[in-house]
């Protein structure tokens, strides 16, 4: 494995190498949480929080680990800090973890926390896996606030709460997007998302799995 | 070392340290934060009573909401015959511990509910229930009353608050649901919930709970527009929830007894 530096490990997954925009991974949560801004960014933080902490806990313990149960030792290390989130989010801000409610759980399954613990930890030094997961995180992170930020805009007319589109329901004159508010919409903002990242950065394009063939045989008629 | 490592008792060994050391680093954190999360949950009850009785003050700090708070009584009272029971009744010092939603899935606190009664998609309903009284100068000013019930895709649970002739509605709020944001979740909007103020629940008889949510809206020329309220857009069935909840929990098989006993100054 090549040489990587901190600089590298920490902004790296930024945008050349997104969790979400190239590797597709973690979707699940960005289409869950992502109706609010003020929810989203808690929602980030814990996700970076976990990778961070979980990667620097994998990483110290990378070499006493029994190559046979190191999957399930990972998951017990995460599993234990989204634990430890989840209780901290209840006791000191309980209206946005009511608004999260299991998502902040499924952290767990989130494959970037996975992911990362498997394919960098194991293999590098602890300060280096720190960086990993922090970098990942805010990957992620970027992602969904893209997402949360027309979501919340078009879907509610507001930012963080604030109105700024004022909705018709309120009296306003702004027709709000029902369906931005829905799951599926993030699909969608995704979507766009990579297609503008890729166009931005065509290294990040995939080759084709197969090419048509030219057409050259004529046909009958 | 690569081999010391895969051997079985090696195994075991991490198996069982790491174990240890995330259930003490887990235990630890619920432990420490506990009682901060109790106060948070008790807190956001009260809001929630104060914000359906619209004595919620702007922007409010925990030390003010616990005192408009104070200025309640809280009571539990049997649902079938309407009388006050003493909280030893339900093995509780302070009837603010009383949980009725967990009593609901008691066999032994609750009643199951005959599907043909079952207008509100509950099941199950606690025999004995959690009510909030606010008293000035011993005249009886307002009534805050727990109320859950089905609407679309969940089970939604909020608070209705009536005046102290206990048939005027004072205001409604929902604090957990999970109906389509934008269009079942739109009871959450400020502008729907303030048409519930001064709507009236019970017709002549003061028996049956008159409510209904109108698809169209609710106009100057509606007849017993006192009883009606629009329905939310693009959202029959969570309007139709909500009526059919309301209804049933203002009904002979939810507070009508308390309400009547209440009212002649029975209890």
């Amino acid at each position: 494995m090549a040489e990587v530096t901190a600089k590298q490990v920490l902004f790296e997954p930024i945008f050349s190498n997104n969790p979400i925009g190239l590797q597709i991974l973690g979707i699940c949560s960005a289409l869950a949480v992502t109706t609010s801004m003020n929810v989203t960014i808690v929602m980030c933080l814990s996700v970076i929080a976990v990778t961070a902490f979980s990667n620097l806990a994998v990483s110290l313990v990378r070499t006493q680990i029994p190559n046979s149960i190191r999957i399930i030792v990972q998951m017990t290390i995460i599993a234990s800090l989204v634990i430890v989130v989840d209780q901290i989010l209840k006791a000191y801000a309980y209206e946005i973890s009511k608004q999260l409610s299991v998502f902040v759980g499924l952290i767990i399954t989130n494959c970037i926390v996975m992911g990362r613990a498997e394919g960098f930890a194991m293999k590098n030094g602890p300060w280096l896996s720190f960086l990993d997961g922090v970098g990942n995180g805010m990957g992620y992170s970027i992602m969904l606030l893209f997402v949360a930020f027309f979501r919340e805009l078009l879907g509610a007319g507001s930012l963080f709460g604030v109105t700024l589109l004022s909705p018709v329901n309120e009296g306003g004159w702004y027709i709000t997007n029902g369906l931005l508010l829905l799951p599926p919409s993030a699909f969608f903002i995704i979507g766009l998302a990579i297609w503008g990242l890729r166009a931005w950065m065509p290294e990040q394009v995939e080759e084709p799995d197969y090419k048509m063939s030219r057409h050259t045989h004529k046909e009958a008629f | 070392m690569a081999k010391a490592k895969e051997t079985v008792s090696r195994t075991l060994f991490v198996a069982l340290v790491l174990s240890i050391v995330f259930s003490v680093v887990v235990s630890t954190a619920a432990v420490v934060l506990r009682p901060a999360q109790i106060k948070n949950q008790n807190l956001d009850i009260k809001t929630n009573i104060l914000s359906a009785a619209g004595m919620l003050p702007q922007g409010a700090g925990a030390e003010e909401i616990e005192e408009v708070f104070a200025q309640f009584e809280v009571r539990l009272v049997d649902l079938d015959t309407g009388d006050y029971v003493e909280p030893s009744s339900v093995d509780v010092k302070d009837p603010m511990k009383y949980d009725m939603y967990k009593a609901a899935s008691d066999p032994k606190m609750s009643t199951k509910i005959p599907a043909s009664e079952d207008k509100a998609g509950i099941k199950r309903r606690p025999n004995i229930a959690k009510v909030y009284t606010l008293s000035e100068n011993g005249n009886l000013k307002r009534v805050v009353l727990p109320i859950h019930g089905y609407g679309l895709w969940s089970t939604l649970y909020g608070f209705m608050s009536l005046e102290g002739d206990l048939n005027t509605i004072e205001g409604l709020g929902f604090y957990a649901h999970a109906e389509t944001p934008g269009l079942g979740g739109e009871v959450d909007n400020p502008r729907w919930k303030s048409q519930w103020a001064g709507k009236e629940l019970y017709g002549e008889d003061k028996t049956e709970p008159q409510i209904r949510l109108m698809k169209g809206g609710v106009g100057a020329n509606t007849p017993d527009k006192e009883h009606k309220v629009d329905a939310l857009s693009g959202a029959t069935l969570t309007s139709r929830g909500v009526q059919q909840l309301v209804n049933y929990w203002m009904g002979d098989r939810g507070y009508a007894p308390f309400l009547k006993k209440l009212r002649e100054g029975e209890v």
